[in-house]
């Protein structure tokens, strides 16, 4: 196995290119897992931590630039905070502070998991993913990024490295169900927002993310709406049935907070 | 691969497999068994450490990217003979029974008052979920946050 630091984007990408099969790793947090239980053997990874252009986030013309490194202790504590409320508040939920101190926005779009706490509140402010590799950089909606459980569009050759979002300063939260306050994987999540129209996205409730809107007018059916979006499955954290009722509950809370 | 890192303010250098943990790095390589392993999937916090200030478990960080920056174990709170006031408070509190949780406990808690030296009990309940004692002593463990917060 090799370990490849890269100290600059430029020469991320380049080694990216030349070593396709590379693992990138920013936290460590779902890799050293991986590592650690022999759940994989990458004949090389792709440290990321030392590359500066991948941390913090920018503002550019009224659009937030996050970099692919942006931890969530980062959104939690920092700036964002306002800016981006529902995501502050996913950020929170995950893990314990160990987790958050490393774990990352990139991270949780690479792992492109169901029940990823990053993806719902991003999805409601309409994210995109900015992909880029040698060939140059696009930037795809995160609705279409995922494209199934732990699934994304990325090319061999590319890295995620940064997400785009216009904050919409609707009012928004996220509320996730678990068996406890911390080091939560969800049995359902959910981020709501409330601005010219509703909008919602749930985790863990189908293989990929899925945005639901409505007029507000239609915040009554709103709940039926988006438990009738979910694709659920049963599984040791939850049942089907249970995940379905918990979302149309959670919507109906939701919605309290955020019609105001 | 050969990483060189300052571990409690003294730099060292260790032969690493590239896929190994930090925690692994520390314990079996370098001579510092105070971080513990137990879950080696970061739902334990036993082998909680600082990276360049920063509360991180230390089975999670690849030891390769450990490589030029700083760590702090448990090992490096003491002043020679005397404890640090977290070690301390964790003492005179009988905070321990069977020790596993304790050095990562201690960790997360001096890194917890570095920053707030007067948390709310929610604050200490928030700041100390990712550390699991599996002798569930938790209250004890309260009590000694509290007498090194007004220590
Ligand atoms: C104890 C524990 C609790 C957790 N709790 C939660 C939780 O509550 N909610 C939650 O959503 N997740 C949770 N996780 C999972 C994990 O912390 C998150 O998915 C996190 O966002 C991963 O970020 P990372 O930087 O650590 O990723 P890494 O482990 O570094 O990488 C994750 C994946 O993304 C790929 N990758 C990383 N960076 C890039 C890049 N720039 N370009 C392309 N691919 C890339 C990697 O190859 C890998 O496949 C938990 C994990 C642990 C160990
Ligand atoms: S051994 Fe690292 S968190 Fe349990
Ligand atoms: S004292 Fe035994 S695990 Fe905490």
């Amino acid at each position: 196995m090799d370990v490849l630091t890269p100290r600059t984007l430029a020469e991320a990408l380049r080694l990216k290119a030349e070593h396709r099969e590379a693992w990138p790793i920013q936290g460590g947090t779902d890799v050293l897992v991986a590592l650690n239980f022999d759940r994989g053997r990458p004949a090389c990874l792709l440290n990321l931590n030392e590359v500066a252009e991948l941390r913090g986030f920018t503002r550019q013309d009224g659009a937030l630039r996050l970099g692919s490194g942006l931890t969530y202790a980062e959104v939690e504590h920092g700036l964002l905070r306002d800016v981006l409320p529902a995501l502050a508040e996913a950020s929170r939920t995950v893990g314990s502070p160990q987790i958050r101190n490393r774990g990352t926005i990139g991270g949780n779009l690479g792992t492109s998991s169901p029940a990823g706490d990053a993806l719902p509140p991003l999805l409601v402010e309409g994210a995109e993913v900015e992909c880029a590799s040698v060939r140059g950089t696009r930037r795809v909606p995160l609705g279409e990024f995922v494209t199934g459980v732990k699934r994304n569009v990325l090319e061999p050759d590319e890295l995620i490295t940064a997400v785009w979002v216009t904050p919409s300063r609707a009012p928004q939260t996220f509320m996730k169900v678990g068996p406890r306050n911390a080091m939560v994987i969800a049995v359902v999540s959910l981020a709501v927002s409330a601005g010219d129209e509703l909008r919602a996205s749930f985790g863990s409730a189908s293989p990929r993310p899925v945005l639901v809107t409505a007029p507000r007018e239609e915040a009554d059916s709103f709940p039926e709406r988006v438990a009738a979006a979910a694709a659920p499955i049963d599984d040791v954290r939850g049942s089907e049935r249970y995940r379905r009722h918990a979302l149309r509950v959670l919507t109906e809370r939701a919605l309290k907070r955020v019609l105001v | 691969m050969r990483i060189t890192l300052r571990i409690n303010g003294e730099e060292h250098q260790a032969d690493c497999w590239e896929g190994e943990s930090l925690l692994f790095a520390l314990r079996e390589k370098l001579g510092f068994p105070g971080a513990k392993n137990a879950c080696e999937q970061g739902e334990c916090g036993s082998c909680s450490v600082l990276l360049d200030g920063t509360l991180v478990c230390a089975c999670l960080v690849l030891a390769a990217q450990a490589d030029g920056h700083e760590v702090t174990t448990v090992e490096g709170l003491a002043e020679g003979e005397q404890l640090h006031p977290v070690q301390q408070a964790f003492v005179d509190a009988g905070a321990v029974q069977c020790g596993f949780c304790t050095p990562g406990l201690v960790v997360a808690t001096a890194d917890l008052l570095s920053r707030n030296t007067s948390p709310s009990d929610d604050e200490i309940r928030e700041a100390l979920s990712g550390n699991l004692c599996r002798c569930t002593g938790y209250a004890k463990i309260f009590d000694a946050v509290r007498r090194a917060a007004s220590a």
